[in-house]
């Protein structure tokens, strides 16, 4: 009992530590490499749009940002509840570090949104459900940033962090169905947005492609800032001292 | 290869602005975020070393 709480308590941050910081560098080789190959296909392979012509090729980057944008407040309200239930320093630590990334990407969702709104829409932003919810997404991140990054004392700052992350998650399924329940400007399902069957494949690998790319840079970066989060709150422990040592006598 | 000259391609059938200016924020964003990690990693490990004479 007494080694399985040591390996819990000791253990395992020393051992994400040195497991992320060697992912990290193949995590970001991932990212670009598909990212790469993700704009080949969607900005000169693909077609335009009848409909959106040439405009459409946002959404190449949009529908993966917006994506990653509710996938990664899911993640971070996951590890929210697993460090309120288990203390686990890893879980806290993780819900940290994916905070200002799934806030950039909502950014990210909301900014290209609009790039793509003008020429389409005829306007920048509509106070219509899925623009509104995504929004309301970007403002429980920047809550959850303040509560947790500008606490004194950071057991309290995280703990409240938490419940908010845990309450805000209701606003996920009203992103997500926010197109069906309420009759939006905004569209629905990406992938049925096409017409001709061939071009819907190339479009839909593209978009695939990114998503990949997201998926990989947000892993790569996030474990970064995990390991440096460990680093910062373990600074007194044995393993962080010896590591620093044995990189100074390098 | 779909567009015929690249002054089409960077054209974008006249939403050039509105493509490139998605794009470009997206990639400058997703370029800033590691190096600002990178920094801060260096920082946090200067600041223990530090700490630690």
């Amino acid at each position: 009992m007494t080694s399985l709480f040591r390996f819990y308590t000791f253990a395992a941050p020393s051992r994400f530590y040195a497991l992320a910081t060697r992912s990290v560098p193949w995590l970001y080789a991932l990212a670009m490499m598909s990212a790469l190959i993700a704009l080949y296909v969607g900005l000169l392979l693909a077609p335009t749009d009848v409909t959106q012509g040439d405009a459409y090729r946002i959404i190449y980057i949009h529908v993966p940002a917006a994506w990653m944008s509710m996938v990664l407040y899911l993640a971070l309200a996951g590890w929210s509840v697993v460090g309120w239930a288990t203390n686990a320093k890893l879980a806290y630590a993780l819900s940290r570090a994916i905070a200002p990334t799934g806030a950039a990407f909502t950014v990210l969702a909301l900014w290209t949104g609009a790039l793509w709104g003008k020429p389409t829409w005829g306007t920048w932003w509509v106070w219509d459900a899925r623009l509104t919810s995504e929004l309301i997404l970007l403002f429980l991140y920047l809550g959850y940033l303040a509560m947790v990054e500008g606490a004194d004392d950071r057991q309290r700052g995280e703990r409240a962090g938490a419940l908010l992350a845990l309450v805000g998650v209701v606003n996920i399924p009203i992103i997500y169905f926010s197109v069906r329940w309420w009759n939006t400007l905004h569209q629905g399902a990406t992938i049925s947005m096409t017409a001709a069957p061939k071009m819907a494949n190339t479009m839909l690998q593209g978009m695939l492609l990114m998503t990949v790319a997201f998926w990989a840079y947000a892993f790569a970066v996030i474990f970064a800032r995990t390991s440096r989060l460990i680093l910062e709150r373990e600074a007194d422990s044995s393993w962080v001292r010896a590591f620093v040592q044995s990189r100074e006598e390098r | 290869m779909y567009w015929n000259t690249w002054s089409d391609f960077w054209a974008m059938g006249g939403y050039g602005l509105y493509v490139w200016g998605s794009y470009a924020c997206v990639l400058v964003w997703l370029l800033l975020e590691p190096l600002l990690e990178r920094r801060a990693h260096k920082r946090a490990l200067s600041q223990i070393s530090d700490d630690a004479e």
